[in-house]
């Protein structure tokens, strides 16, 4: 089996704050990250597909369709976008790199139709990252909503 | 249809230390063949990456697998504290003991993590430069039955 990752940058706006809580626990809990003004980070997001080559091309998906879908699926929704206001998908949830590395998850997994999708990466910033994988332990998408 | 996800976070750290691979158990001849200029007796030093990974169920509350305003300070307490800008082999832990090669780093660093108490610690990653990385996921089970 072969790993095939293909990378993303978007840029985009957020900030933590579960409406269900006090501003007292919300500063608590989130730190600088609740300013309502909201912040912003450079994402490095990593797609990584799995599966065999196929003998015919030496490919295990066409990486420029790989491209295009996450051109058109992630960036056209998050790339310059406040993410607790305009991706949907995110309505609801606190955009914490785990919650946005659900998300694509969910969004890309019915787009890859060679090989199969093994991992979704999300930097924040160069020092913290979030791994989606299939398996236990996470979150079901749609959960997690507040 | 999605079904279960895993999510696991990373964090990185660094800090500076200075060590010296020697061993009491080999002759000095011993030490010069195996450890080569890392044995140098007036030691050496190495910027450090610690890459920290945990997992766990992500928090509703917070969304997060680990809170960073909980993680930051606990591994600045047990780790980067202790080891930075330090001599390993004769402030640090049990290194006076253990070669503190990195990969014992990397067990000793993991060993003091390995108790964060909201999230299950999965690896430690250590780059001691920047093209040498060791991993360390603790014990295999099969290992704890047979040291049980």
């Amino acid at each position: 089996m072969i790993r095939v990752t293909r990378k993303l940058e978007f840029s985009a706006a957020h900030f933590y704050h579960n409406p269900n809580l006090s501003a007292e626990e919300n500063r608590r809990l989130f730190g600088k990250c609740n300013n309502p003004h909201g912040h912003g980070h450079n994402y490095v997001l990593e797609v990584t597909v799995a599966g065999e080559p196929d003998p015919a091309t030496g490919m295990v998906l066409d990486l420029k369709e790989l491209k295009e879908i996450l051109q058109r699926e992630i960036a056209e929704r998050m790339d310059h976008r406040h993410l607790n206001y305009e991706v949907p998908e995110l309505a609801g949830k606190i955009p914490t790199c785990e919650n946005i590395a659900a998300v694509i998850w969910a969004l890309l997994e019915p787009k890859i139709t060679k090989g199969r999708l093994d991992c979704v990466r999300v930097y924040e910033s160069p020092d913290l990252f979030a791994d989606c994988t299939a398996g236990s332990n996470g979150v079901h998408p749609g959960e997690g909503r507040l | 249809m999605t079904g279960p996800l895993k999510l696991s976070l990373t964090r990185r750290y660094r800090f500076a230390a200075s060590h010296r691979l020697y061993s009491t158990a080999f002759s000095e001849e011993e030490n010069k063949r195996l450890y080569g200029k890392c044995g140098n007796p007036y030691g050496h030093g190495h910027n450090y990456v610690v890459e920290v990974t945990l997992t766990g169920p992500v928090d509703p509350r917070t969304g997060m697998v680990a809170n960073l305003n909980e993680l930051d300070p606990f591994v600045a307490r047990e780790v980067l504290e202790p080891f930075d800008q330090k001599y390993l082999n004769e402030e640090v832990g049990d290194f006076r003991d253990n070669v503190p090669t990195t990969e014992n780093v990397c067990r000793e660093i993991y060993r003091r993590l390995r108790n964060f108490p909201s999230a299950r610690l999965e690896k430690v990653r250590i780059e001691e430069t920047a093209n040498n990385s060791f991993e360390f996921a603790g014990e295999s089970s099969a290992a704890q039955e047979r040291a049980e």
